[in-house]
């Protein structure tokens, strides 16, 4: 968004094509680190930011990009719905999305009991019985407000270790209600309608057992949404797009900004600051076009 | 566009319930909400309404959108 506002006050003829307004920021139950505002909600900084872009004259398509492609000395952008759009210079700022388990019934039960969002979901499960896969921080968030409305908690570690912050994993370790599986996978996800419960293996022994469950939190981090650069971009070993210091991509025409690049720090004003720099090095990227300088009709829906 | 019988199925915290009610406050449409953490009927019947346990859900005349899915809503709030 960030990358709009500086666009359009470059006059640059400019769309944004997303799924959704905030992507990772939303998530946010509270920022602090934000400058000009000593605490606010990530819903509330995505709508301040929303309102901001708003402002300027840019287009929004909410749509999911799948591809692309250099096209001649332009770039041809696919969306899902089967849309092309070509433009001179693009930004890829598509952030990460959780990561998937990757196990037997996980597609299946996904919205039915299979969520990647404790902080939407997790009043849904009061009553029941959940499991929370992750012993990061989100994990440990998800299972700190699960443990107040569920009778019983199972969280589940792949490693030895939680690698959360101790704070919360001494909160979590005092719950009576809590039991904690470390060196421990998740084999599948079983259900009729909804869930009923998980597989899980211990790694050191292998012994298996089933879990009665009704809820599967997953927080096992997020993996970027880069796979459509693919063909323009090597991306490095996490799946991120290498940029310089100005966001460029070494692509000419093409930057990227935020967390869906290999820049180390993943905040939101990182972020933010990154779509500044690209949005004005794609600007110095367009006016050394040796072509017409009437943009107006260079975003063309075909 | 004829008045529509919108509710929406929401929990406090859920980032993506407040940006589908001020969607919906922005384009004018009126709507019912139920708070689906309190209101354990609601959630019951939003459960079998949507036959998914996430939000938000969004019924638009009997028709179930989950999740907030701008052109889907679009399409059925534009519907005479």
């Amino acid at each position: 968004m960030t990358a709009g506002v500086y666009a359009a006050r470059k006059q640059i003829s400019t769309l944004i094509i997303t799924e959704n307004v905030g992507g990772q920021a939303l998530w946010s139950s509270g920022v602090e680190n934000y400058l000009g505002y000593i605490y606010i909600t990530g819903a509330e900084l995505v709508q301040k930011f929303e309102e901001h872009l708003k402002t300027f004259d840019v287009e929004l398509e909410f749509a999911r990009v799948i591809g692309l492609h250099r096209v001649g000395g332009e770039f041809r952008v696919d969306t899902e719905g089967g849309e092309s759009y070509t433009a001179r210079a693009v930004i890829v700022a598509a952030g990460k999305s959780p990561r998937l388990l990757d196990v037997p019934g996980e597609k299946e039960f996904t919205g039915r009991g299979v969520t990647y969002c404790s902080t939407c979901d997790a009043p849904l499960f009061a009553g029941m019985d959940v499991a929370v896969v992750g012993g990061g921080n989100s994990g440990l968030d998800a299972v700190i407000q699960l443990m107040r409305i569920c009778p019983k908690v199972y969280l589940i570690e792949i490693a030895p270790n939680l690698r959360a912050d101790e704070i919360l994993q001494e909160k979590v370790r005092s719950a009576e209600n809590v039991e904690i599986l470390t060196r421990t996978l998740v084999k599948e996800i079983h259900g009729d309608d909804f869930v009923t419960g998980i597989t899980v293996e211990n790694l050191e022994t292998r012994d298996r057992r089933t879990i009665d469950v009704k809820g599967v939190f997953v927080e096992i981090g997020l993996v970027p949404n880069a796979d459509f650069v693919k063909e323009l971009v090597a991306l490095n070993r996490y799946g991120e797009i290498p940029v310089d210091c100005g966001a460029w991509t070494g692509v000419p025409g093409l930057y990227a900004a935020g967390d869906v690049t290999d820049v180390p720090e993943k905040q939101i004003i990182c972020a933010a600051g990154d779509g500044a720099k690209a949005a004005l090095g794609a600007y110095s990227y367009l006016v050394r076009l040796p072509v017409s300088l009437d943009w107006s009709d260079k975003i063309n829906k075909q | 566009m004829s008045a529509k019988n919108v509710v929406v199925y929401s929990t406090p915290t859920c980032p993506y319930c407040h940006q589908v009610k001020q969607y919906l406050k922005d384009k004018g449409v009126e709507f019912v909400e139920y708070n689906v953490a309190a209101d354990m009927d609601a959630r019951n019947t939003m459960v079998q309404k949507s036959g998914q346990l996430g939000v938000p859900v969004i019924d638009v005349d009997g028709n179930i959108v989950v999740g907030f899915n701008r052109s889907k809503l679009e399409e059925l709030l534009s519907k005479s």
